[in-house]
This record gives structure tokens, C-alpha cells and sequence, in this order.
């Protein structure tokens, strides 16, 4: 079973090292991890899909919890949630270059670039639609496959961890900043 | 006033309240070393890094403050690394402050360079590298805060020798910490505490698992007005020995791999089980599938992330111990259990056939008299530390702790060496305690070296080296599964009283119990630290036994009847 997790942290060097080496020391088995900024200066936002039991699961986010530098866990709930995943494919266009294109229009994908022989196609989406793209491409010769992880957030109203976040926006940053490992 | 990083350094342990710290110079941290002098902080030179950890956690362990070590880069760092691991797993606060090479040098494989903050990632709860001036207050105070806040931990900081070297004005407020407040202490629930309470309330056999956390907390006085409320029996995890009273009439001893046999039994029979600041240690469980399998559960920890760890807990409570019963206290209702209290006292009578105290001396000396006596002649009152193996459980079972922080012990590393070094610390914690080292031959063997630094620091402290010609504890373990095949377990041991000579301090050696009480009187009367050298039965084994990965009251017993006991009974 996947669980998503979403992760606040400080954006110092080394923080990523400290989550990544949570992870494998319990071992929780990490399926993606992406990380990058958020709406608040000195934040980041790491989003990871683990797969495990829901129990297993709680403990990570306790785990996440103790380590100095997350502000915010945040495990979403299922089904309730946008989860987004970015594909860049290069696909050999030497059984028919119209056929791929058909197919990038049918999965809204786009194609970015153009060579002699193949083309390369940005898809973004679910999880499982980058995989059905996947699938109806690998005949064709998939020449190179690229993708970005997960990237998540609830629907529906600012999620409570978010709020948190704003409200201790007046917290003082953290003072040891850019020296953490 | 604008200082030096160095000066920082020590401005900053001075206003965190530190007098001693242990350690070891070289080039990285030469310029801290070198400002040192104009601070009014006591630095214990010691032998070797490892055993600074070693000083500073017992230091920790003792007094309950936190422990400072100071180390060079590189090798010194790297030297760190038992000590730092053995805190971790026991969470004992300390603070590490290495040097480094100079900032322009990292990531060069310099002499010396050593990623010591990536080697020490999983075995701090946090650490940092410094390599500014500026950051080196906000880092250490943060690192203090770290280290005490929540569960207790070690905390590395690595300075660069630029940044020690560098300039900067010193903003003590500006550099407070708030990080390590983020998510601790973690609350718990109402309606949990609601439920705690109504299974406490309706409990027929329950049991009280009392762990370090209670140290931890200082919850010894809620714990108590909890047991003595509800009547209530408490069974202690290894260090949660004297966090509780051992000669409490509701004390049942301590329970797991090498508890008391009726502990045990009383776990697995209870119908409720209420687990104070303990972790569910697979020592202390037995086969989880069948750990207490009657009991519900619930579990106190002011770590949510222990809970339902490992044992699946029927009201998790994250919280400080203290505060958590605290909340509940007004609400616990009187009780009495004496047909439960009664039948775990039948379960105890069985083993006092095989008591100690009620079976004649037969001329040879035993590791377990010898706790025994030390326990009557300094009336429970010493400050013990323990090694690793049969003798660290021999001190477990006959030596009955009542005061809280009298027992220092590497639990959940179970690291050998640890005992001469914490007792070192421990003593300059608390210099008018009595401190006793019981040490194996084979522990002692590795950090002895630290007499030296007892010597040349002035420190007393009493030393019991329990001389069983084996790394006894492996060789038990051996004897049961490996069908006796003794590898690399027998040890020899250089003259023991000939080492005391050596390095200058009085040195005894006993092998018949009634020249016990004489040697023990002798080596307290001295003024500097004595050594006595017990030679016991050599391949006694400790009983009763829990083999790992068997169910908790699958007890492996004395063969009885049997010269010797096989636990202490009642601590009278
Ligand atoms: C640093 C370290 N190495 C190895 C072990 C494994 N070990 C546990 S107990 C033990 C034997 C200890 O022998 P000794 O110090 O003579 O004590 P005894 O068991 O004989 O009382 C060993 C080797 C350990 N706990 N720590
Ligand atoms: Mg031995």
C-alpha cells in the first residue's frame, strides 16, 4: 500500500541526507521523493511515497517528526488527494511517427522535441497515467525515460499542517541557518 | 565585544552552566585548547575519545546534567563514535564539540578530514557543522537545547579551525534556540487518557513496567502515588533500576532476558499493563507473539515514535511522564489487588529455595556473593557502574537499588569499556558519592588505560574486577547453544595487582568470600582509587534465563539444587 507523505522542512544543506537516511534506517521503502521551495522563504516541501502499512506508515511521520529540522508532516489521506508525476520520454519514431503522436494527443501529453528518429514527450500526471503512457509506448522503443517523483497536495480546503505552517510564520527563522549538514 | 570562535566556544559552555568537560587535543581544535585557559572549566585529559563519552555520559548519567566532550578531527572525531552510540541508545544528553579543517579544505580529503558530522548522522539526534564564527553560539546553544529537550540525546557540533580562529561578537540572545521546541513535548489525547484511566480503574492484575523514562522525567514521586494508590506492582527494565525503589514493598525486581523469574511470570499473566518510559527492548519482551498476551496496554513515552514500535499498545499516551500522570492522578481510584499481589508472592517464595542467603557457602567465591556483599557493606547506597555481561546482571540482581541515578549501565548498546570511564565521570558529578566499577575481565581490558586519567585527575573510585578467566556472558551463551565450543572466549588477564601497582594505586586481590568484607573496607578506606580483583567460579552462568527469540516465561532455570542462588529475593 503507498502513503504519501508530505514534508516541511528547513532549506539548509543536509536536510535531504537526514530524511533519506531516516528512511533507510527504519526501513521504510522509499517508491519517490521530491523536494523543492514553497510559498514561505527557508521552507521546503519534500513529498515521498512509501510503500507500507498504514501503521508503518504513522511511525515515519513520528520518526519525521523528531528530526530538528522538519516544521511539518503531513500524511495524506487516501483518494483525497492531486498526487502528480512528470514524464520525459525520447520514443523511436521509426515504426511510425504519426502513431506516437496520436498517442501523445490521446494521453495530453506534449511532444517538446523533434529528431530524425524520435522525439521527446513531456507527460504530466498521475501516477497511474505516466504509467499507462508508458506502457502504450514501450512498443515503439522507449529510448530514454525520465521522471520526476511524485509531487502532492490535498484537494479541497489549505491542509492543516499548511495552516501551521503560516501561523508560526512569525517564529524566528532558525538561527543556525545554512549550517546544519 | 568581539571574540574569537574559540573564546565563543567556551563563553558559551560557561554560560550553559558546564564546569568539566573530557577530552583529547590535536590540530583541529588547538585553537580552542589554546583559549581554554582563560576559563574558569575543569578538562579531564583522558586516554582515549572514546572514553570521554564514556566520562561525560556517566557524568550525565550521575547528576542528570549534560555532558560536554571536546575531540580533534579525524581520527579523534572518529574515536567518538561508541561513545556517542551508547548515549543514543540509552538517551543521555551530551554535547560533542569536535574540531575540523579549515572550511577551504573541506571536501579535499585533508589531513585529518574526517565527514565525522555524515559518520555521526544515526547516532545523534543532531548535529552540526560550523564554519563561521557568527553561527558557532547559535549552533552550540541550539545543540544544548537538542540534547535535553524531549527525549535526551548526544549532539555533535563540528567547527572548522577558521571559524575557531575567525572573529565575532557574541549575541547570546540572538542566538536562542527554538527549533528543538517544534514538536515536542508531544500531548496526549483526552479521550486516551479517559480510556488509561478506565482500564486502570477496572484492572484485576496489573502491572506497572517502569523504565528509564521515569529517570528521565523525574516521575519517580507520580509513579509511586500511582503504585501505592491503585496497589499496583512495578517491574523495572534494566535502567530503570533505582529510578524506582528496589526495597518498595509493590518493587518487583527486573524483568526481560535475565529478570526475576516471578517478574516475568507476572507479566505474562497480567490483564493490564502500563508501560512508563520503556521501549519494549526485545530484551525485555521475549517473543513478541507471545509477550503478555492477556494484558491491554498502555503506553507512556514522551517519543511518539516508540509507541506501538513494537508491542501494538491499546491507549498510546505520547507525553512527559511526569505531566501525563499528573493529569491522571486525581482520577486514578483506590484499589486493592492482594489476590493478585498474593499469587506473584507464591510465584516468588519458589525461588527462594534457591536464594542466595539461604544456601551454605561452599568455600568457592561466586560473582553473585560478591554483589551481594558489596550491596549489605555499602548499604545499598554506592553509585554502581556496571560493564557489559554476566556480571553487569549478577550487579542487576543482588545489588537492590533504591536511589535514583545509582545504578549507570550501557543498556541498549550494551557497550564493554563503558564502566571505568562513566565512573570516572559519575564521581566528578557527585564527589561525595561512594562509586563502585564492576567490571568483567574482559571489559576492564579495554579502557583500563583510564586509570591513568583517575590518577592524574585525583578521583576515587572503587573498583571490582569480576575475574572469570571468560568473556563470561559469551561464553554462557556458548555453553547453552553452541554446545560448549568456547571460541575466542577464554581471556587471559595481566596481574591485576601488579596493574594497580603500575599506575600507582592500591590493588587487592580476593578469591575466598570471607576475605571479602576486609578487602572491600580496606580499598574504600583508601584515598585514591583502589582496584580489587575478584577471581570467581569461572564458568558460572547467570539464571534464570529468557533465551532470545523464546517467549518470556520460557525460563531457563538454575539446575537445582544448586551451590548458588539463582536470583536475589527480597532486598532485606
Ligand atoms: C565492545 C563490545 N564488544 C563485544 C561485546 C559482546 N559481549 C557482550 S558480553 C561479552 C563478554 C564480557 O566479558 P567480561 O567483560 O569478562 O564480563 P563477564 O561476562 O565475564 O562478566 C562480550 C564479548 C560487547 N558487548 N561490547
Ligand atoms: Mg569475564
Amino acid at each position: 500500500m503507498s502513503h504519501v507523505l508530505v514534508i516541511y522542512t528547513d532549506d539548509e544543506p543536509g536536510v535531504l541526507t537526514r530524511v533519506a537516511m531516516l528512511f533507510r534506517r527504519r526501513g521504510f521503502n522509499i517508491h519517490s521523493l521530491t523536494v523543492g521551495p514553497t510559498e514561505r522563504v527557508h521552507v521546503s516541501r519534500m513529498t515521498v511515497v512509501v510503500d507500507t502499512d498504514e501503521a508503518t506508515a504513522r511511525r515515519a511521520v513520528e520518526h519525521l517528526r523528531k528530526l530538528v529540522n522538519v516544521l511539518e508532516v503531513q500524511q495524506l489521506g487516501h483518494g483525497r488527494n492531486v498526487v502528480r508525476d512528470l514524464a520525459l520520454l525520447r520514443v523511436s519514431t521509426r515504426q511510425g511517427r504519426s502513431e506516437v503522436l496520436q498517442l501523445v494527443q490521446v494521453f495530453r501529453a506534449n511532444v517538446v522535441d523533434i529528431a530524425d528518429d524520435s522525439v521527446v514527450i513531456e507527460c504530466t500526471g498521475s501516477l497511474g497515467k505516466i504509467e499507462a503512457l508508458v506502457d502504450s509506448l514501450r512498443p515503439f522503443g522507449i529510448l530514454e525515460l525520465g521522471r520526476t517523483g511524485a509531487v502532492a497536495m490535498a484537494r479541497g480546503e489549505r491542509s492543516e499542517a499548511s495552516n501551521r505552517l503560516a501561523a508560526s510564520a512569525v517564529e524566528a527563522p532558525g538561527s543556525s541557518g545554512a549550517m546544519s549538514v | 565585544m568581539d571574540r574569537t570562535g574559540a573564546q565563543i566556544i567556551w563563553e558559551c559552555l560557561l554560560r550553559e552552566g558546564v564546569e568539566t568537560v573530557f577530552g583529547y587535543p590535536g590540530g583541529a581544535i588547538l585553537p580552542t585548547y589554546d583559549a581554554m585557559t582563560e576559563y574558569p572549566i575543569r578538562h579531564v585529559l583522558v586516554r582515549h575519545e572514546q572514553s570521554a563519552v564514556h566520562m561525560a555520559d556517566g557524568f550525565a548519567r550521575a547528576s542528570g546534567r549534560t555532558g560536554v566532550v571536546v575531540a580533534t578531527s579525524g581520527p579523534g572525531a572518529t574515536n567518538l563514535v561508541t561513545g556517542l552510540a551508547t548515549a543514543m541508545l540509552d538517551s543521555i544528553p551530551l554535547v560533542a564539540i569536535t574540531g575540523q579543517v579549515g572550511s577551504g579544505l573541506l571536501g579535499t580529503d585533508a589531513f585529518q578530514e574526517v565527514d565525522i558530522t555524515g559518520i555521526t548522522l544515526p547516532i545523534t539526534k543532531h548535529n552540526y557543522l560550523v564554519t563561521r564564527a557568527q553561527d558557532i553560539a547559535p549552533a552550540i546553544r541550539e545543540a544544548f537545547a537538542v540534547a535535553t529537550s524531549g527525549r535526551p540525546g548526544p549532539v555533535l557540533v563540528d567547527i572548522t579551525k577558521d571559524a575557531q580562529q575567525g572573529r565575532a561578537t557574541l549575541d547570546w540572545e540572538g542566538a536562542a534556540p527554538t527549533r528543538h521546541l517544534r514538536h515536542i513535548p508531544p500531548s496526549p489525547k483526552q479521550v486516551d487518557l479517559d480510556r488509561a484511566l478506565a482500564m486502570i480503574n477496572a484492572a484485576q492484575r496489573p502491572v506497572i513496567l517502569a523504565g528509564h523514562g521515569i529517570q528521565l522525567s523525574g516521575a519517580r514521586a507520580e509513579v509511586l502515588a500511582l503504585a501505592e494508590l491503585a496497589q499496583i506492582p512495578f517491574a523495572e527494565t534494566l535502567l530503570g533500576l533505582g529510578a524506582v525503589p528496589a526495597s518498595h514493598v509493590l518493587s518487583l525486581g527486573m524483568m526481560g532476558m535475565h529478570g526475576e523469574s516471578w517478574v516475568n511470570q507476572a507479566i505474562q499473566e497480567a490483564d493490564l499493563l502500563i508501560a512508563l518510559g520503556m521501549r519494549f527492548d526485545d530484551r525485555v519482551t521475549g517473543r513478541l507473539k507471545e509477550y503478555a498476551p492477556n494484558a491491554l496496554k498502555i503506553h507512556v513515552d514522551i517519543d511518539a515514535s516508540e509507541i506501538n514500535k513494537l508491542v501494538p499498545v491499546d491507549v498510546p499516551l505520547g507525553g512527559d511522564l511526569k505531566q501525563v500522570l499528573q493529569a491522571m492522578l486525581p482520577a486514578v481510584k483506590a484499589a486493592d489487588h492482594t489476590p493478585w499481589l498474593e499469587r506473584i508472592r507464591s510465584w516468588r517464595g519458589d525461588s527462594a529455595v534457591r536464594d542466595i542467603k539461604n544456601l551454605p557457602d561452599d568455600g568457592h567465591l561466586y560473582a553473585a556473593h560478591v554483589m551481594h556483599d558489596l550491596w549489605k557493606i555499602t548499604k545499598g547506597e554506592a553509585v554502581v557502574v556496571t560493564d557489559v555481561g554476566q556480571h553487569q546482571m549478577w550487579e542487576a540482581q543482588y545489588y537492590h537499588h533504591d536511589g535514583e541515578r545509582s545504578l549507570i549501565t550501557s543498556g541498549g548498546a550494551g557497550t564493554m569499556g563503558f564502566a571505568l570511564p562513566a565512573a570516572i565521570g559519575a564521581k566528578l558529578a557527585r564527589p561525595e558519592a561512594e562509586v563502585w566499577v564492576v567490571a568483567g575481565d574482559g571489559g576492564f581490558q579495554m579502557t583500563f588505560a583510564e586509570l591513568m586519567t583517575a590518577v592524574q585527575e585525583g578521583v576515587k573510585v572503587n573498583i571490582a574486577v569480576i575475574n572469570n578467566g571468560y568473556l563470561g556472558m559469551v561464553r554462557q551463551w556458548q555453553a547453552l547453544f553452541y554446545e560448549g565450543r568456547y571460541a575466542a572466549t577464554p581471556i587471559l588477564s595481566p596481574d591485576f595487582v601488579k596493574l594497580a601497582e603500575a599506575f600507582g594505586i592500591h590493588g587487592q586481590r580476593v578469591d575466598k568470600r570471607s576475605d571479602l568484607a576486609v578487602a572491600v573496607a580496606l580499598a574504600r578506606q583508601q584515598p585514591g582509587t583502589a582496584l580489587i580483583e575478584f577471581k570467581v567460579e569461572q564458568e558460572d552462568s547467570v539464571y534464570p534465563m529468557v533465551a532470545a527469540g523464546a517467549a518470556l516465561h520460557d525460563m531457563i532455570r538454575r539446575p537445582s539444587p544448586s551451590p548458588i542462588a539463582e536470583t536475589g529475593s527480597d532486598p532485606v
